[in-house]
């Protein structure tokens, strides 16, 4: 019984990423875009899930993780004769180098790990708000350097010519992925020390559990997780320094909130549900026929709509659509709701 | 001739100090909020972006300079207390964290609101202009906004000095600031408490709204965005939980980058935000009571 929950909990996130990817096959090639964009998200909120629904700790640094991937993907698979058009001020090894895109990929994991678990050294030793503010100050700094560093990418012209991998596929298998290191990662033995030291710091440090060095362990995780994601990012639109910074740290952890961030489910449930809307709006935007009436939104819709349904999720069920509960079986759920009477 | 100290002009002095002051008024504004409710308020550039837009709205109809600061006021105060009633309050039993979030969902939120009513553009608050010209001083040229933007500052902070030491509605915002539960149970009503720092940090935000049109008359939906984050950068910088050293933190933040950035060569200053993003992780890190509180006030949670 207990094995086929824990299945559950594994095949009820992947089920729904296998079905989004299905009906990207389906749709016109336009809107297919929205689609692998929806399971990029994925992959970027459940990054985001792996530290902040595990350690209970926030998070405003994680988009410089996605962005420091991208950076790495995109500078290297470039191909070398377009770098100087794009990036004059290279420096040689950067220049002189360009690695395939499965490399790519593997490369801004690397990246995005390195770089999460340097920030992470000092920063793990802080908790609420001090954290959330000195996570905020790492997306400042990483925005700020990427933008006018032009040593290390294009500064603030835009990654073109990056080569365009990340199709349905690709998307849909990074998507996969990153569900499935996040599961093993919550399933195993320091996800659930992490955990402990979520409920309750102190008891988790009197039986022996660092709470720093469990965090600092998701952190890398996450960073690694981010990085793949910023990879496959770079690979589906031509991005710049603007593109991964304030508004896409937003939409992320909004998803993550609306979805319920203390469950896997919960963030990619919430990934999915809110680019739908996105993608919706980001269309009626542009105008859309809907039921045979044109819908003409006024652009900046999108982001009041998912700014509301993000401060009311958090006012109204500060657990998420999910409650921040793992999927389960209906006997799971019906247990789950008695219990909640029974309180 | 321009006399130089440091390497800058007198001009680029007295517009950091200008700027550190507003910057001052804006931490105040965070820090009276921050006191009483444990909550930062991501959104507060917002309620200075409504204050610009309403001085806006009155230029472009030509209404008088009166009017345009009232109407900016009534918009701030208004939308503070709106704020503190359909955010604040239901969030108040949450973890600060967890109100950082929602207060930058508002931000984002008020953000788009106002890029749907006004557009991307931008609208011109120019009422005030005339205040952007130098002033000349024993041969030295200063801006009056900048003389102004100190001069209100210090006013503000004078009042603000006498409204919480003087006042019975100043004690108790120093009680709850102290001690909220216990503050509470000794009598102090938590909402009149709260909302009085409410409405205080709003009438700030509009006092600040009105000198920032000054110097930035454009007004876009990101108007005070990027000054918001730095302030509460310097607010954390200077110690989050008193309400001196949160002041302090927020002028010296200002300072610095108005005077950083209108000393060094663009090269160098362009990597600001970083230095001060750098600076406030290691003061988090070294002291997390802030920089100008007496050690020994550990507030942070550490691990």
């Amino acid at each position: 019984m207990r094995r086929a929950g824990a299945a559950v909990e594994l095949l009820g996130p992947l089920a729904l990423v296998a079905a989004v990817a299905l009906i990207g096959t389906v749709v016109s090639t336009s809107t297919e875009t929205y689609v692998v964009n929806a399971l990029v998200n994925v992959a970027i909120v459940v990054a985001l899930f792996v530290f902040i629904g595990n350690s209970g700790v926030l998070s405003f640094g994680h988009v410089s993780f996605v962005a420091v991937g991208a950076w790495a993907a995109g500078i290297l698979s470039m191909p070398v004769e377009e770098k100087p058009a794009i990036m004059p001020n290279l420096a040689g090894f950067l220049r002189d180098t360009t690695v395939g895109n499965i490399s790519s990929l593997a490369i801004a994991a690397a990246v995005g790990a390195v770089y999460a678990l340097v920030v992470g050294l000092p920063l793990m030793r802080l908790s609420g708000l001090a954290a959330g503010i000195a996570t905020f100050g790492v997306l400042e700094i990483t925005h700020n350097v990427l933008r006018y560093w032009e040593t290390i990418g294009p500064g603030l012209s835009t990654f073109s010519a990056v080569p365009e991998t990340t199709g349905l596929l690709q998307a849909a298998v990074g998507a996969v992925l990153a569900v499935a290191v996040a599961f093993a990662y919550g399933r195993s033995r320091y996800g659930r020390m992490l955990r402990a030291t979520r409920e309750d710091a102190a008891a988790a440090r009197a039986v022996g559990i660092s709470v720093y060095g469990q965090r600092l362990v998701a952190f890398g995780l996450s960073g690694a997780l981010a990085g793949l994601a910023g990879g496959l990012y770079v690979h589906l639109l031509p991005l710049n320094a603007e593109s991964l910074y304030l508004d896409l740290t937003f939409i992320t952890l909004a998803m993550l909130v609306i979805g319920g961030a203390t469950s896997l489910w919960g963030a990619v449930i919430g990934a999915v549900a809110v680019s739908g809307v996105d993608s919706v709006l980001a269309e009626a935007e542009n105008g859309l026929h809907l039921f045979g009436r044109l819908v003409d939104l006024p652009s900046g819709t999108r982001i009041v709509v998912v700014g509301a349904l993000m401060a009311l999720v958090l006012i109204l069920r500060p657990g998420g659509l999910t409650g921040g509960r793992e999927v389960s079986l209906a006997q799971g759920a019906v247990r789950g709701l008695l219990t909640k009477f029974a309180r | 001739m321009t006399a130089t100290v440091l390497g800058a002009d007198w001009q680029t002095l007295a517009d950091a100090v200008g700027l550190g002051a507003m910057y001052a008024l804006m931490a105040v504004g965070i820090g009276l909020v921050f006191g009483v409710l444990r909550l930062v308020n991501f959104a507060y550039g917002q309620m200075i972006m409504a204050g610009a837009y309403a001085l806006a709205f009155a230029f472009e109809r030509g209404w008088p300079v009166w009017v345009g600061i009232l109407l900016c006021f009534g918009v701030v105060l208004l939308l503070s207390v709106a704020m503190e009633r359909i955010v604040f309050r239901p969030l108040r039993a949450h973890s600060p964290a967890v109100m950082l979030v929602a207060t930058f969902a508002v931000a984002f939120l008020l953000q788009s609101v106002a890029l749907l009513w006004f557009g991307s553009l931008g609208k011109i608050a120019a009422s005030l202009a005339s205040l952007n010209q130098p002033v000349t001083i024993s041969g030295v040229d200063i801006r009056k906004i900048s003389i102004l933007a100190t001069v209100v500052a210090v006013m503000c902070l004078l009042a603000l000095v006498l409204l919480l030491g003087r006042t019975s509605v100043g004690l108790h915002m120093r009680a709850a600031a102290m001690d909220f539960r216990t503050a509470r149970l000794l009598g102090v009503r938590a909402d009149r408490v709260i909302g009085s720092a409410v409405l205080i940090s709003g009438v700030l935000a509009a006092t600040v709204a009105v000198m920032m049109t000054v110097q930035t008359p454009l007004v876009t939906p990101d108007f005070a965005l990027r000054d918001t984050i730095l302030v509460l950068a310097g607010v954390v910088l200077g110690g989050m939980n008193r309400l001196v050293p949160a002041t302090l933190g927020g002028f010296a933040i200002g300072f610095a980058s108005g005077f950083l950035g209108g000393a060094l060569p663009t090269g160098q200053s362009q990597y600001l935000p970083s230095f001060l993003f750098a600076a406030v992780i290691l003061v988090l890190l070294i002291r997390p009571g802030g920089l100008f509180t007496r050690a020994g006030r550990q507030a942070v949670e550490r691990v």
